[in-house]
């Protein structure tokens, strides 16, 4: 089990996964946007896509879950 | 001049115009977002009108909402700053068609700056050294391995309709070049739904150098000398500063008048005017045009400090149809001056850090400057450019300059967000730097912490 959170401050710009998805460490799981700059979200182990816990135009804060991987 | 000028920005640079204008007696207005209203720019503004929520296309490049401002407040005049609308010719169009003066190029001007190979054309035309390359899309591989024979490697391939490097790719050879025009066509067709494809010559390492020009409506046209912007981060620049260390005490003169020459040609034949920059590259020897920005410059500071002249000023005076009074001749400068755009952001990995500014304590000293968008108890809001402030210091010299800048930076106090000032320390105790020997890709190789 892992939760992937903000590493920044911003707005969810795009969820690039769906629940049940296998993904690798690495995979882009979200994109963020804060500054005019898209930032990935990566995965930080190999597994599932159990939850997702953000939408898409959501504003979020550093350290907010938003992929729990299983 | 004007009565009443409404200020189409945010941050830092509605300030500055604010202060230039009611200096020049013209009262003023602040537009801004609802993210902003707390900011000193809302404030310090005569009259402050809420164009709409947080997201730049709802607030500041809201052009009708912007138009209605002006309307309401009986603005005679717009200054776009840079940035947002600034470089829009619909929204310069608009106003015109409303009777409120626009302060900047004619319309006109704009659209032909706008298309890059439409204006590459142009000025090519004109005698001014441009990229070599070809003039349009490339049919096949062949076509591309020919066009590259002549060109000379290496050779950059760039998609039709791409931008900000997307669809770019470089080759040394021709085996390289078959293999990245390929793929340069199946981007631009996925990205761009155009599968068109140039080469142009491509420079590993060059030098950005740009030239500051100033034009009034009754065809008088000067250059207010050069700056260099050779340190970047992905695409933006970090530090500027003026003279290019390529130029000082004299050297190349030759080559800085081919320079000089080529900025007011470029802006001669794109039918300038108002304050605008001519952009080059530099490399072995050679400088080549690479786009002309039809606005006023986020690092024009540093020509005003080393040159004297009150660049925002005449763009106020150009735009009421004042004759431009400094003749070329007049343009001297002074010293060196350094530009440090201070973002709100990790200084390695340059991730972005908005946040609360706990602790803003900008520094003071002997020839410094700092354009700040900010105060203490202010929030950097993840919505607009991590930009919060500028700091321009100047010196006698460029290395008097260096030892001001490095006192200051260290004395700058911000708590609450992660700022680069860091790397701007490490830029300034880097001996290539120091020795003025830079390049784009400077940051790629240099300043690590």
């Amino acid at each position: 089990m892992a939760d992937v959170a903000a590493h920044i401050t911003g707005t969810v710009w795009k969820i690039e996964v769906k629940v049940g998805q296998k993904v690798s460490s690495g995979d882009t799981l979200v994109i963020l946007e804060s500054m005019k700059m898209e930032m990935p979200v990566e995965a930080t182990e190999d597994g599932t896509v159990k939850e997702i816990r953000c939408k898409e135009s959501q504003p979020v804060n550093e350290g907010d879950v938003l992929v729990v991987l299983g | 001049m004007f009565k009443k000028l409404l200020i189409a920005n945010r941050g830092e640079i509605s300030r500055r115009i604010n202060t230039v204008a009611k200096g020049m007696g013209i009262s003023t207005v602040a537009v801004y977002s609802d993210a902003d209203a707390e900011l000193p720019f809302v404030r310090e503004a005569d009259q402050a009108v809420r164009l709409g929520p947080a997201p730049a296309k709802d607030s500041y490049l809201n052009i009708p909402a912007i138009l209605e401002a002006a309307k309401s407040t009986g603005a005679d005049a717009v200054h776009p700053g840079y940035g947002f609308v600034s470089e829009n010719a619909e929204f310069a169009s608009a106003c015109k068609a409303a009777g409120i003066t626009f302060v900047g190029p004619p319309p006109e001007a704009m659209l032909r700056m706008k298309d890059k190979s439409q204006a590459r054309k142009l000025v090519s035309a004109a005698g001014v050294p441009v990229v070599p390359g070809t003039e349009d899309v490339l049919p096949d591989a062949n076509a591309a391995l020919a066009a590259a024979e002549s060109i000379g490697y290496p050779v950059l391939c760039k998609a039709a309709g791409g931008g900000g490097g997307i669809g770019m790719a470089a080759a040394n050879n021709p085996a390289e070049l078959e293999k990245v025009f390929r793929q340069c066509t199946d981007r631009a067709k996925a990205a761009f739904g155009r599968e068109g494809v140039y080469i142009e010559r491509y420079f590993p390492a060059p030098r950005h150098i740009e030239v500051q020009i100033l034009g009034d409506h009754h065809g008088h046209l000067i250059h207010c000398l050069e700056r260099e912007c050779s340190i970047q981060r992905r695409h933006q620049k970090v530090v500027e500063e003026a003279p290019s260390p390529l130029f000082a005490d004299g050297r190349n003169a030759e080559l800085s008048q081919k320079l000089f020459t080529a900025a007011i040609a470029a802006a001669r034949a794109f039918g300038y005017a108002n304050a605008g920059t001519v952009e080059f590259l530099y490399s072995d020897g050679g400088i080549y045009f690479i786009e002309m920005n039809a606005r006023l410059q986020v690092e024009h500071p540093v020509t005003e400090l080393t040159t004297g002249l009150d660049l925002i000023g005449w763009q106020l005076r150009i735009a009421a149809g004042e004759k431009l009074t400094v003749k070329q001749e007049d343009v001297k400068r002074r010293g060196a001056a350094l530009e440090f755009r201070i973002y709100a952001e990790d200084p390695v990995k340059f991730f972005p850090s908005p946040g609360p500014l706990k602790v803003y304590q900008p520094p003071t000293g002997e020839g410094v400057r700092l354009d700040s968008g900010y105060a203490e108890g202010n929030t950097v809001t993840p919505n607009y450019d991590p930009m919060i402030a500028k700091l321009i210091v100047s010196g006698a010299t460029r290395a008097e300059a260096i030892e001001r800048s490095i006192q200051a930076l260290k004395g700058f106090r911000i708590e609450g967000i992660k700022t680069n000032i860091p790397l701007h320390l490490r830029i300034l105790q880097d001996p290539v730097f120091r020795a003025g020997d830079l390049n784009t890709r400077f940051l790629e190789h240099h300043a690590k912490p």
